[in-house]
């Protein structure tokens, strides 16, 4: 069943092509089946190429389809490499994929646009299953791209309104930037072990590389880790995220939350060595996540669109999964990475349950007292709510108290990134039931009915049984990363870890139950309304690059718009006619005017011999 | 032989065009596509099977000595007194060169057979004399024919955009003309003080390229007829600073014409610096290497910002043009294995993008008439295939891995990274805006709201026919480059690039 690999990345392939050649002619059924069938079927043939990988007790098994290219000692190859980390990531990609892609026919419903959808997602979901596959750079360089693409196509799936273009714009370019500053990393890897395949390199690396770190390992991580912020949305590569809230929903769930966002999280924990053999630069992604988690926390705290909320806290919990990997906490970070998905995932589709619930209204402060007209959305936005979290027993509990307890014990630096860490989970409780708070209690201003239907809750339960039961999943990540030894911290550190985030509770209800603080007041004094913008601009970056980046390049652009090397010329032409017109108007055709130039010019040739 | 009936097939076809005319102005588009359709059967057969026509063997890599990776090779005295000989010759550069030639020629075809009627009869002529032209100096191993087939392409395209273009068409082809004709010259000017310094030194009067190969220059002045050739063949890549001919030919020429300007024609001046200035003049590229690479990254910068700014289609694309061709300066400099087989690949695939983007453009304009992005929108929902196609090739040329733009790229890069750090981060930085200026290009054209209520017909069948040709070949480049990089190989080791490992 393990030969039957490659069928995985290649089933949505199919599908894609499928629905993009019948040219959207297709209905919505049989459209729906090819799209949502295709991912049920690769996950079908990833769970028996699985099962089987795992009975076998090899290490890793991979697949050469073909080369791709090979240059004097350049090579890459179709190589499909599978190990307990891929194949966790290729199970949430299907698994997850598929129950997103099902409640996505529900959605999706009567949209003129259906088969053209599923052809971009089902094309996603290759490219992700290629990334994750790969055994080779380039090979996880191309499903890097093809799934940035994909995110483009999506995000500005709704093309009429030009907002959501220049969403999907800035999602692509933005994240282009990591793209090129990896592309990089890439170059310089492969001038210094001569070959991208992922672990020929990291044994190499191993070999040639002083432990304690090196200029040349600290300059490769540096510049892979580049590619991860863009693609993961941390600092400073973050400020595409939140925009990309403008593609339709599920896109938000499968893309932007449970999986392409990941991806810098999975290349940082596959080339795990480098960033071994880097220890500041391993550090350094444990301070990015760490700052990254706070920023977007505050940010979230301040938003009033119910997707916007969801988009910062999956930055911000990408920003633990970050923490993770800079305390060495490589397999908890891939854990964090899974029951996010879940709880990630249930939380955007129930938030799309309500938006379709509420006549596509957003806003969170339109919303309020919903618990009755929603029954069912907001028992699962409930237990979504608990995963994210970590309430104890719920799915993220058990990967976020793994990650905290590990950076506690950390010697070098890692106290301080635990305090962050431990911070953000306060922030989490408060935005989380702020959120939860506004739209399910207090007054009631909108009616809202329930959207029902089996591929609406089918995958909303089973994505809600994941959030809870998830944290009881092992992942089989032991033999690909480093032994960490264990830690339990004590009863009472473990009190603190679980007790006092529960405060940020607290507050939320206290503030938006109770009434306990006019926030309204709270926003329109100085300090509090500067606060605000401050944290609603995303700490100001998004102004910073307009002005620093955007703005002069548009400005020099425009001001350069007829290509000033082209004046050289148009002026040599222009010299030239001049010229032409000075001498021809001594042809003047009178016999005269040429027999005084002629004798003038006699004189001047003779004085000059004469004086010289 | 079979070069030879290449040419003389299109040259013979571009008369009996011209004369079919009188018969009908439906007639010369006929008798153009039966002598395209003859050279792509030919040159099929000497891509799939080499062995009938005995390719590589010694009957037709005939004299000269120069067997290996020669595929076919001919000499004839021409004009003995002055050493000026036909010497042909395709190795598998060459050839696949000459496949690329012969299949845009169709595709040029396919663009101009529903927009060009007036003079039909003297386009089809001036279209397979270019094609023909290109042909000739893609094969032409002997300096002075070699001139000869340059200034040939030159003319029946000089006509094209000056008789069939738009509304500026006089301006745009005579800066055409001046560009290439003053940059030719400096090369005539070249090819003769080589050749007399050859001539100086063996007492031998040649122009064969084989002979010419190897001859000490006098230090003072060796960089400077380097220089004619690099001149020349930049201007017709083009590059920046002397790249200004190009976005006026472009956007002026009709679709026909721009297709095989960006397709073929460019290509011409990337083979020249390939196959002539670096292998005539080793020591003087080493030297002016970082110079080029630099120029190469200008090219790619700047452009690509003038890109960005342009609100004329046509324009736009062109100048993106010069952008890729960017990479192809840079990864001929940088001189290593990765680096040139990816100027190879770049020069392949851009040859597909361009000429697709450049006949959607074509397309467009003769159905909206505007090239204006301002005034064009939601054109998506107007006609979709278009729309697909157009995002499909900008995805291309945007580098998208898994296409052919993008194994062209990544191996430039690749190895001018071996080459120099600093100049290839700043190339890299070309991905980044790479995507700026084709996205607006989406934005504008296809997404938003159909403001002016613009209304057309979608491809029609011979447009989708040629579109998903280029489509599988850059899906083909893409996914299985070996088959081009393995082609290439062979011609790029004899020009002296270490292939390791």
């Amino acid at each position: 069943m393990l030969d039957l690999l490659w069928l995985v990345p290649t089933i949505p392939l199919i599908g894609s092509l499928i629905l993009i050649f019948t040219q959207g002619k297709l209905p919505e059924v049989p459209a729906g089946i090819v799209g949502a069938g295709s991912i049920g079927l690769a996950f079908g043939v990833a769970l028996l190429a699985g099962i089987d990988f795992l009975q076998s007790d090899l290490p890793f098994f991979s697949q050469t389809l073909w080369t791709w290219m090979s240059v004097g000692n350049f090579n890459a190859g179709f190589t499909l490499y599978l190990d307990g980390l891929s194949l966790v990531m290729m199970f949430i990609i299907t698994g997850i994929g598929f129950l997103i892609h099902v409640y996505a026919t529900g959605y999706m419903h009567d949209d003129p646009g259906f088969a053209r959808f599923f052809s971009y997602m089902n094309l996603f979901v290759s490219a992700m299953l290629i990334l994750v596959l790969g055994d080779n750079l380039l090979l996880l360089f191309m499903g890097w791209e093809g799934v940035g693409l994909c995110s483009y196509l999506l995000i500005g799936f709704w093309y009429t309104d030009s907002y959501n273009g220049y969403c999907a714009r800035k999602a692509f370019v933005v994240t282009r930037v990591g793209d090129a500053s990896m592309a990089l990393g890439l170059f310089l890897l492969f001038q210094n072990v001569g070959t991208l395949n992922i672990q020929e390199s990291m044994q190499i690396a191993q070999g040639q590389w002083p432990a304690g770190g090196s200029n040349i390992a600290t300059a490769i991580t540096l510049l892979l880790l580049g590619g991860a912020v863009g693609k993961s949305a941390q600092l400073p590569l973050q400020t595409w995220l939140p925009d990309a809230m403008a593609g339709p929903t599920p896109i938000s769930a499968l893309i932007h939350a449970a999986t392409m966002v990941t991806a810098g999280v999975y290349l940082i924990a596959r080339t795990h060595v480098l960033y071994l053999l880097a220890p500041e630069v391993q550090y350094l992604v444990g301070v990015i996540g760490a700052i990254t988690l706070l920023m977007a926390g505050f940010t979230a705290l301040v938003q009033s669109d119910i997707k916007k909320v969801l988009a910062f806290s999956t930055m911000s919990q990408i920003g633990y999964m970050f923490l993770a990997l800079g305390v060495g906490a490589w397999s908890s970070a891939i854990f964090h990475l899974m029951t996010h998905a879940f709880f990630k995932a249930l939380l955007f589709l129930t938030a799309g349950s309500i938006i379709l619930g509420m006549h596509h209204e957003q806003n969170i402060f339109k919303m309020g007292g919903l618990r009755k007209d929603l029954p069912w959305s907001h028992a699962l936005f409930l237990i979504g709510t608990l995963g994210l979290v970590a309430f104890p027993g719920f799915s993220g509990f058990f990967s976020k108290e793994e990650i905290l307890a590990t950076a506690m014990s950390n010697h070098e630096g890692g106290y301080i990134l635990y305090l962050a860490g431990l911070a953000g989970a306060v922030m989490t409780y408060l935005y989380s039931f702020r959120l939860y708070f506004l739209v399910f209690y207090g007054k009631k201003t909108h009616d809202g009915h329930e959207v029902m239907g089996l591929n609406l809750q089918g995958p909303l339960v089973l994505l809600a049984v994941l959030s809870v039961v998830g944290g009881f999943i092992a992942i089989p990540v032991h033999e690909v990363f480093p032994e960490v030894e264990e830690h339990h911290p004590s009863i009472l550190a473990q009190a603190v870890m679980i007790l006092l985030p529960m405060f940020g509770a607290v507050v939320a209800w206290w503030v938006f139950i109770k009434g306990g603080i006019d926030t309204d007041k709270l926003t329109a004094s100085g300090i509090g309304k500067a606060l605000h913008r401050f944290w609603f601009t995303q700490w100001g970056m998004d102004w910073l690059y307009d002005k620093v980046i955007v703005a002069p390049y548009v400005g020099l652009a425009r001001l350069n718009r007829n290509d000033v090397i082209d004046s050289i010329y148009n002026g040599t032409a222009r010299l030239a006619l001049v010229l032409h017109g000075l001498v021809s108007d001594t042809q003047t055709g009178q016999l005269r005017w040429y027999a005084l130039t002629m004798i003038s010019g006699v004189l001047l040739l003779v004085s000059i011999g004469v004086l010289l | 032989m079979i070069l030879v009936w290449l040419m003389v097939i299109l040259f013979a076809g571009g008369i009996g065009a011209w004369l079919a005319e009188s018969r009908g102005a439906e007639h010369p588009r006929a008798v153009a596509l039966a002598a395209i359709l003859l050279d792509l059967f030919l040159v099929i057969l000497m891509l799939v099977a080499p062995d009938t026509l005995g390719l590589g063997t010694a009957d037709t890599v005939a004299q000269l000595g120069q067997q290996g990776e020669w595929l076919v090779l001919l000499q004839a005295d021409w004009i003995p007194r002055f050493g000026v000989s036909f010497i042909f010759g395709a190795d598998g550069l060459g050839l696949m060169l000459i496949a690329l030639t012969v299949f845009l020629g169709l595709v040029s075809l396919g663009a101009a057979w529903g927009e060009i009627h007036e003079r039909s009869g003297f386009f089809y002529f001036n279209l397979l004399w270019t094609l023909a032209g290109v042909i000739g100096v893609f094969t032409a191993l002997d300096l002075f024919l070699f001139f000869f087939f340059w200034e040939v392409m030159l003319i029946p395209m000089y006509f094209i955009i000056a008789i069939w273009g738009h509304e500026n068409k006089e301006y745009a082809a005579m800066k055409f003309f001046i560009f290439t004709q003053v940059s030719g010259l400096l090369m005539l000017l070249s090819i003769l003080v080589l050749v007399y310094f050859h001539y100086d030194s063996t007492q031998q009067m040649t122009f064969s390229y084989f002979e010419l190969l190897g001859t000490q220059l006098p230090d003072n002045i060796s960089m400077w007829v380097m220089l004619g050739f690099f001149i020349a063949f930049a201007t017709k890549l083009p590059a920046v600073p002397v790249h200004n001919w190009l976005p006026d030919a472009h956007s002026q020429a009709p679709t026909a014409g721009s297709v095989i300007l960006a397709g073929i024609l460019l290509k011409t001046g990337a083979y020249g610096l390939l196959r002539f200035t670096v292998p005539l003049f080793p020591a003087e590229s080493v030297v002016f290497g970082p110079y080029a690479m630099t120029l190469g990254v200008i090219s790619i910068l700047y452009t690509a910002k003038v890109a960005f700014a342009q609100t004329d289609l046509k324009r736009l694309i062109a100048y993106t043009s010069v952008s890729h061709m960017g990479f192809v300066l840079l990864g001929i400099y940088a001189w290593n294995a990765q680096a040139v087989q990816g100027a190879v690949m770049t020069m392949l695939a851009h040859g597909f993008s361009a000429a697709a983007l450049f006949m959607l453009a074509g397309g467009l304009q003769h159905r909206i008439h505007t090239r204006d992005m301002d005034k064009m929108g939601g054109l998506w929902g107007v006609a979709p295939q278009m729309a697909f196609m157009a995002m499909f090739f900008t995805v291309a040329a945007v580098g998208m891995p898994g296409l052919g733009n993008f194994v062209g790229e990544f191996l430039v890069l690749l190895g001018s990274f071996q080459v120099s750090h600093t100049i290839t981060a700043f190339a890299a930085l070309g991905l980044v805006v790479a995507a700026v200026y084709s996205l607006i290009v989406i934005q504008k054209v296809f997404f938003g709201k159909n403001v002016n209520n613009l209304k057309m017909a979608d491809l029609s069948g011979m447009e989708f026919l040629c579109l998903a040709l280029m489509m599988i070949g850059l899906i083909w480049m893409g996914m299985y480059p070996q088959t081009m990089l393995d082609m290439a190989q062979p011609t790029l080791q004899s020009l002296n690039i270490a292939f390791p490992g």
